[in-house]
């Protein structure tokens, strides 16, 4: 759509690399305009995303039924490849979405998740309550948001399943590193 | 001041989760923008990309068929027919520091760890905008310069070999603390 053709590449060359430079395609989009010409695109997208967040609740619905179903598949089948790569894509997708959406003790829920099925030296070795747990919690923390008293009640109940699951976790790696480096160091997303 | 005209930017959003496009979708309207094209997976995404030649290709990680970083490394290729030198931004759940470098060294030029905002989304539009960084291409290598910053302070080898001087000499951190005693 920013019509104007790549400009010509500058290529100076070095002993083991080339840098390459080239006009900045996109600057026609960049438009200098005075302060009272600004306008808001941020909080107009914030309004459009408010305008949307009656749709979140089912979304987030639709998002828990669907790990559900795949822990339900793993419960009748084993951890196949693709049922393992189903829960784990489900349990993914919720911990990027659930904050978004309003449920962010899900999204914390649904990160220990993660972390389990990435982790876990063998799937089929870990406690089958402990996976339960989570997907229960998840389930409860989107369906009950009205009943449970307030956010904190999912904030601790999501905060004990990540105590727990690190504990495994840091247990049965404890000859992997590597595993080890990545279960203790920091996310780059603040906790909630 | 600045503002972008983003009624003329293409965009190419992929994303296999339906309710995350609708997100991005909204959001990037509501910024201004008219045209953005949607995929739920890499390989769709990788067409659209050579089809639609869009100006910036916001991407979700984890992927059917392929994912967002082999996306990113098949965009990424300097001989290709396509435009190898769209910005790419990923939008991911991830959120360890290992992925974050995997991502850059897969040639994606910014990061944007979920959930989403619009903040965030719009300062790295913005960035990759009006802050492009040049592109550095080596053997095992090609993307945006993966060096943001200039930092007089740093101590250690030059690990890019340049014409006349291959190894910048720096005292090392033991060698500086043993003439400072």
């Amino acid at each position: 759509m920013a019509k104007e053709k790549p400009g010509k590449l500058e290529v100076t060359s070095f002993a083991d690399h080339h840098v390459i430079t080239q006009p900045n395609p996109l600057r026609k989009v960049l438009l200098r305009v005075p302060e009272s010409d600004l306008d808001d695109p941020v909080g107009r997208a914030e309004k459009a995303l408010a305008g949307l967040s009656g749709e979140f609740k089912n979304w987030m619905t639709i998002e828990a039924d669907r790990l559900s179903a795949a822990h339900a598949a793993i419960l009748r089948s084993g951890f196949t490849d693709d049922a393992r790569e189903e829960l784990f894509r489900a349990a993914h997708d919720i911990k990027g979405d659930a904050a978004t959406f309003g449920f962010p003790s899900a999204g914390a829920a649904a990160e220990s998740l993660c972390r389990i099925i990435e982790h876990a030296p063998d799937l089929d070795q870990v406690p089958s309550d402990l996976i339960r747990h989570h997907i229960n919690a998840i389930q409860a923390i989107v369906r009950e948001r009205t009943k449970l008293d307030t956010a904190a009640t999912a904030g601790v109940l999501s905060r004990s399943l990540r105590g727990i699951a690190d504990e495994f976790l840091t247990y049965a790696n404890r000859d992997r590193p590597e595993h080890l480096e990545a279960i203790l160091t920091p996310s780059i997303i603040p906790t909630e | 001041m600045y503002r972008i005209d983003f009624n003329k930017l293409r965009f190419l959003i992929c994303d296999d989760n339906p309710h995350m496009r609708r997100i991005l979708r909204t959001l990037l309207h509501s910024f201004g923008a008219r045209e953005a094209y949607e995929s739920e997976d890499g390989a769709t995404a990788l067409e659209m990309y050579t089809h639609y030649v869009p100006d910036i290709v916001i991407t979700d990680w984890a992927m059917p068929i392929f994912d967002g970083l082999e996306l990113a490394q098949m965009i990424r290729q300097p001989d290709s027919k396509g435009n190898p030198y769209a910005p790419i931004i990923m939008l991911t759940g991830h959120s360890d520091k290992r992925r974050v470098t995997v991502a850059r060294d897969a040639g994606v030029t910014e990061f944007l760890a979920k959930p989403i905002s619009a903040k965030g989304l719009y300062q790295r539009i913005l960035n990759v905008v009006a802050n492009p960084r040049p592109f550095i291409k080596t053997k095992t290598y090609f993307g945006p310069d993966r060096r943001r910053n200039t930092n007089n302070a740093y101590i250690g080898p030059e690990r890019r070999i340049g014409g006349e001087m291959e190894v910048m000499q720096q005292p090392s951190l033991l060698d500086k603390a043993r003439s400072s005693v």
